[in-house]
């Protein structure tokens, strides 16, 4: 973890509540994917958990959606502003663990911490095949962004208005050998329900630091306590207890 | 260079800055940011007998200046802290540290410390008296004078090492407790724990913390727990530790006119994982702005 100031680049809508920040400053304290960081706002007494959409030498690039306070004041800050940061927090993604072809499930804004990851299994030389799911058309973000990246992009939407309808489950390709998803819970669940192999799942809670201090974001797995933030926000299939 | 040194119940501490518990773990996620014996000490997350997860998520709730939490002392149990906990603690911290401990009868706070007695790293017992006493109907042992004399005896009969008395200020007269404590041999105390609170979720209508109720902390308590430790500090003759939304430098100085020996920092360890440093490194500048030579001398100096 480091703690940063963090200039933003741009900050442009792609939907019309989720918005897109790029931001440059020191990512040393980056990773892996699927890591976030934790954001301080004027006026606003919490830090904000967003996760990393993507990162290299000389920033991040988020993805949010304006869903209360918090999230609104970022959707108003303008390019040239800056932000208060601590950096590289949580475990991430391992792609390691992944064998010769990747599928990636990502539902709603738990979409943009699978584009890094995206980009790392590319770079490995892996096969990647990518489902995106989410409610109606106009909430259809990053299709284009994946396709490019050299990954077999699926849409799913509820009501049926752009690509296949139906949930992330629905669209499940017959072939793979890992799976790495990130979405609400409900979607997680029924991923974990639905694949055939192992993988590593991105969960959300409520945080006080966000940096393992305070415990407001454990959880209890087959593995132990673990807290969202540290050990977290990725937690292996293997390892998940899921409250009935 | 204006006087930093104060005296704790018998142990000097370089500077009156101490991370309060639950807000600084075992220290070794600040510890990688940076040395944390520039602390006066730090008092470690809330230690019971057995282990506990706590309660269920969420657990936080922001609010204005402040938050609420509902994390329901979460931790390894004394065994584990003492086989695993503390020995990781000496490789990145050479103080005496304070040890928190809570439990949930008297026979349990008198066995944790009894277990704590006997490690050389600790210096101090916090004793939180928070907690609900379940051979009491689950009434907190902090909101009756006797029930929390009950636990000061049965610990100052464990232990040669100073006890404090962490006081709830969720009670009509905070002042009735602390005598009670000093009555029974305590050898400090320290205020004040968080207030009790809520948060309601107006799109969902729920209590935001699962728990419904939590501890607020934060900024906004500072009042509330200053004027507690000036009226605690006023009426018993053994040292206080102030804390309650303390996050500057000049709150420091505020709580110490007030009463305080020593000042612990919460909830703003979280929002700035700095803030303990950057309140220490700022106390010269703070001192010299109010003509303060040396911290010790302005405890209770409020006029």
């Amino acid at each position: 973890m480091k703690q940063c100031i963090y200039k933003i680049e741009s900050n442009d809508p792609l939907t019309a509540t989720v918005y897109r920040m790029r931001l440059s400053g020191d990512t040393s304290a980056f990773a892996r994917p699927g890591q976030f960081l934790n954001i301080a706002l004027a006026g606003l007494f919490l830090r904000r958990p967003i996760s990393v959409c993507d990162y290299d030498e000389t920033g991040v690039t988020i993805i949010y959606k304006v869903v209360r306070k918090g999230t609104a004041q970022m959707a108003a800050m303008r390019p040239g502003e800056t932000l208060d940061v601590l950096t590289g927090l949580g475990n991430g993604y391992d792609s390691a663990k992944c064998g010769g072809h990747a599928l990636l499930l990502g539902g709603g804004v738990g979409v943009p911490p699978l584009y890094g990851l995206c980009k790392e299994l590319r770079a490995q030389g892996k096969q990647v095949s990518v489902v995106l799911g989410f409610n109606t058309k106009d909430e259809v973000f990053y299709e284009t962004e994946f396709r490019a990246l050299g990954a077999a992009v699926t849409v799913t939407t509820a009501d049926g208005s752009h690509g296949v309808k139906g949930f992330v489950t629905d669209a499940l390709p017959d072939a793979y050998d890992y799976f790495f998803a990130c979405g609400p819970e409900p979607m997680l669940r029924a991923v974990c329900a639905a694949a055939k192999t192992s993988g590593q799942l991105s969960f959300e809670e409520r945080m006080g630091c966000g940096f393992g201090a305070c415990m407001g974001c454990s959880c209890k797995t087959l593995t132990g306590n673990k807290r969202i933030c540290k050990e977290g926000p990725v937690l292996e299939k293997e390892e998940i207890r899921w409250e009935s | 260079m204006g006087k930093l040194t104060v005296d704790l119940c018998g142990i000097t501490l370089d500077n009156p800055v101490i991370p309060a518990s639950g807000t600084f773990g075992f220290g070794y996620e600040f510890a990688e940011l940076y040395d944390i014996n520039c602390l006066g000490t730090f008092s470690f997350k809330g230690t019971t007998k057995e282990p506990r997860f706590g309660n269920p998520t969420p657990r936080i709730a922001e609010c204005t200046a402040g938050m609420i939490n509902a994390v329901g002392l979460q931790n390894p149990g004394v065994d584990a802290v003492i086989a695993e906990e503390l020995p990781k603690l000496a490789g990145v911290f050479r103080k005496p540290v304070m040890a928190n401990v809570s439990g949930f009868s008297v026979e349990e706070y008198a066995e944790t410390c009894g277990k704590l007695d006997g490690q050389p790293q600790v210096g101090w017992l916090e004793v939180n008296v928070s907690c609900p006493n379940v051979h009491g109907g689950g009434m907190s042992f902090g909101v009756d004078p006797q029930a929390a004399a009950c636990v000061v005896r049965a610990v100052k009969a464990v232990t040669t090492k100073p006890v404090i008395v962490k006081l709830s200020p969720n009670v009509t007269d905070i002042v009735a407790i602390a005598k009670a404590c000093e009555e029974a041999g305590a050898d400090g105390l320290s205020l004040i724990n968080t207030l009790l609170g809520m948060r309601i979720d107006l799109r969902t209508r729920r209590p935001v913390i699962a728990n419904t109720m939590g501890g607020f902390s934060g900024p906004a308590i500072f009042p509330v727990a200053l004027r507690m430790v000036y009226q605690v500090a006023h009426a018993v003759a053994i040292p206080v530790v102030g804390m309650g939304g303390v996050s500057s430098a000049e709150d420091v100085l505020e709580m110490m006119l007030a009463g305080a020996a020593a000042v612990e920092v919460g909830t703003a360890n979280l929002i700035d994982p700095f803030a303990c440093k950057k309140i220490i490194d700022d106390l010269p500048r703070a001192m010299k702005a109010y003509n303060i030579s040396s911290l010790s001398e302005i405890i209770k100096g409020v006029r």
